[in-house]
């Protein structure tokens, strides 16, 4: 309801830039010195995401979703100007979205990029689209400091997830202050991702006074978790917290399970696949939990609109990855229809913006360019999403 | 104490299914001296023909497990006869280059036709806990301790009581001479690829239904460390493939237990660098002369 507001207010308030604009903007038609989206023209906007190589799906997910936006963009009467999703395919390469992400700017002279899924490809963008003056944001980039170059942020990047690390600490929060668990131990996967959660897990957990009894890691693709699960079983703990993504983590929950670890169980959006349930058995999926930013359990009116449309469009559900991108698309649209403005401008009203999407609503944390949103903490019973809490990082 | 008597269960069960795998290896560099560096993927198209068996055919576990066997073994055959065959007079280099690039096949081919995501299986083989005083074994790993056990003796009676196996060992032993006694090697190759093959899809029904879990890439690591396996008993002697096995499951787990988990693949390579300078022939391995 807020942000319907905002976009009438916007849609005044742009066509009266508009006007303004008009004049000093025309002459030049470089799209980093403060172009300007009229009424009637198209406005671009680069899609570059991964459509083929290991991580396509994410990538394909995340280009549903944007597309998504778009459309829902064009399909409205009162739209102040026409939107052009420009698609390229980054293929996962660090090497390639760079190319991928000049070429929609020089080229195609976008008005943002939104994409890649993926944090590396996603890097590779940010001093391109800074020096070009074009903003990235992307919607699912979420290693620890991905936005960072050196000290500070650079300018023409954003993010719509929240940090690796961050979800530890919620997890950590949650587990010790909701669930009164005071003794913990973490497995996790050798990755970056697997790292950055059990760290900041720990850190939180223990600061908060609870004790962690013990830490064991595993490589990606193990299939064989019976030697780690028999050593830490002998040791006294209330939570096990599991950094991982569903393809090891489904089968270390049923590992656990079946030698008796019957223990609460939790873990961050690495969980989030309908696999988790058929790779750990339904029956051992109680009192698990994990923290995400997206979940269709007490889906709003917004939510259940997202995934009608999206199935009825794409004939598959959408996961967190096409809301993520629906979302980090509707940022830039909202505004660009805002400021009626690319470039500097542009990315100013992104930096200022109070953004309410399906992953929830935020503002940007000035210093490090990523939202500040609640985290999501999900129950599964039976293998089955049944209840939703939030927890709040301080 | 009791964790200890556990973990060597968890090492057994891991280091059955690498016997089974080694077993193959072994008979096949026992025979036509290749090391079948393909072996590992055939494993994969056994858990990928269960699966189909079991998920969408609704097979029981004992058909799904012949079913398995059987088309591992026609495969084993027909790669033989496709790859190796034609090479058989090559140096030796080049059949092992062909035994990856037919490795890269068939793990290519099976993501092709069946996707490069995670398969789950059905649960066709209900799952009970036994507790033995401090330590509890599931129905799942006493079907593979007992299967592998069963396996190889009947292939340890095949190899030393019938016509076949006697071929075999006469191939093995010296081709040219083999063959003027009139056994017909070409058959007794392809036999040898069949019963290897046949194992090796076992292990891989087996490995579906106890971890639950299978994707086109499975072959890689456990071929590598079933091929250790092999080279650690004895490359070419059948016990010493079991041995070897259960050894190098044992080793893996008790370095998870008393070290690090990061150490389990590492620990399997450095035995393998050790049995090289040490022992290169392995535990059972018959030191041989080369023949001139």
């Amino acid at each position: 309801m807020k942000r319907d507001f905002r976009k009438l207010l916007a849609g005044g308030l742009g066509a009266a830039v508009l006007l303004a604009g008009c004049s000093s903007a025309s002459g030049s038609d470089n799209a980093g010195d403060g172009g300007s989206a009229e009424t009637g023209d198209t406005v671009k906007i680069g899609l570059n995401f991964e459509l083929t190589g290991e991580v396509s799906s994410y990538g394909t997910a995340e280009r549903n979703g944007a597309q998504l936006a778009i459309d829902e963009f064009n399909a409205r009467e009162d739209k102040p100007f026409t939107v052009e999703g420009v698609e390229i395919d980054s293929k996962g390469d660090p090497a390639e979205s760079t190319t991928a992400a000049i070429k929609l700017i020089d080229e195609d002279q976008v008005a943002a990029i939104v994409g890649p899924a993926t944090s590396a490809p996603s890097i590779s963008t940010y001093q391109a689209a800074t020096d070009k003056q074009t903003p990235v944001v992307s919607p699912s980039a979420t290693q620890v400091d991905a936005m960072l170059n050196g000290d500070t942020p650079y300018e023409y990047a954003w993010r719509v997830c929240f940090e690796d690390s961050y979800q530890g600490a919620a997890m950590a929060i949650y587990a010790y202050d909701t669930l009164g668990d005071k003794k913990a131990a973490v497995i996790n996967e050798t990755s970056d991702y697997g790292q950055g959660l059990a760290k900041t897990f720990k850190e939180k957990f223990e600061s908060l006074g609870g004790e962690v009894v013990a830490q064991e890691q595993y490589n990606a693709k193990d299939t064989d978790f019976a030697s780690i699960l028999t050593k830490i079983k002998g040791k006294d703990f209330d939570v096990l917290y599991i950094a991982g993504y569903y393809g090891e983590a489904g089968l270390i929950i049923k590992q656990a399970r079946e030698s008796g670890i019957d223990c609460n169980i939790v873990g961050a959006d690495g969980f989030e696949s309908e696999k988790l349930a058929e790779l750990a058995g339904k029956e051992n999926l109680n009192n698990v939990w994990y923290t995400t930013c997206y979940t269709t359990v007490n889906a709003s009116d917004e939510l259940k609109s997202f995934i009608d449309d999206y199935t009825a469009k794409y004939d598959q559900a959408p996961n967190m990855f096409s809301a993520l991108a629906y979302d980090a698309t509707n940022l830039v649209l909202d505004q660009l229809e805002a400021t009626g403005k690319t470039g500097a401008e542009l990315n100013e009203a992104i930096k200022k913006a109070d953004f309410s999407g399906l992953t929830g609503s935020f503002v940007f944390d000035e210093k490090t360019h990523t939202p500040k949103k609640t985290v999501l903490v999900v129950n599964q019973k039976d293998g089955v999403q049944t209840e939703v809490d939030e927890v709040e990082v301080k | 104490m009791s964790q200890f008597l556990q973990q060597v269960i968890n090492g057994l069960s891991l280091g059955s299914i690498y016997a089974l795998i080694a077993l193959g290896y072994t008979m096949v560099y026992g025979i036509i001296k290749l090391i079948n560096f393909a072996h590992g993927d055939v494993y994969m198209v056994g858990a990928y023909t269960a699966f189909i068996c079991t998920a969408w055919l609704g097979f029981g576990f004992f058909p799904a497990l012949i079913a398995s066997m059987v088309v591992c073994g026609l495969l084993g055959v027909l790669i033989e006869r496709l790859a190796y065959k034609p090479l058989r007079k090559a140096p030796r280099i080049t059949a092992l280059i062909t035994a990856i690039g037919v490795s890269y096949v068939l793990e290519y081919t099976m993501q092709y036709f069946m996707g490069s995501e995670v398969r789950t299986y059905p649960n066709v083989l209900p799952k009970t806990i036994y507790q033995l005083g401090p330590v509890s074994i599931t129905t799942h790993q006493i079907y593979i301790f007992a299967i592998t056990i069963v396996l190889m003796v009947a292939l340890q009676f095949i190899i030393s009581k019938t016509r076949m196996g006697r071929a075999m060992r006469a191939v093995s032993v010296d081709e040219q001479a083999a063959e003027l006694m009139g056994i017909n090697v070409d058959t007794t190759i392809s036999f040898t690829f069949l019963l290897g093959s046949a194992l090796a899809g076992a292990a891989g029904i087996l490995v579906g239904i106890y971890y639950n879990t299978i994707n086109p890439l499975m072959g890689l690591t456990p071929g590598l460390k079933a091929f250790v396996a092999a080279v650690f008993g004895g490359i070419g002697s059948i016990p010493g493939a079991v041995i070897g096995g259960l050894f190098i499951g044992i080793a893996e787990t008790m370095v998870v237990a008393y070290g690090s988990s990061l150490y389990r693949d590492a620990i399997v390579y450095a035995i393998l660098i050790v049995v090289l300078i040490v022992k290169p022939t392995g535990l059972l391995g018959k030191n041989q002369r080369e023949k001139v």
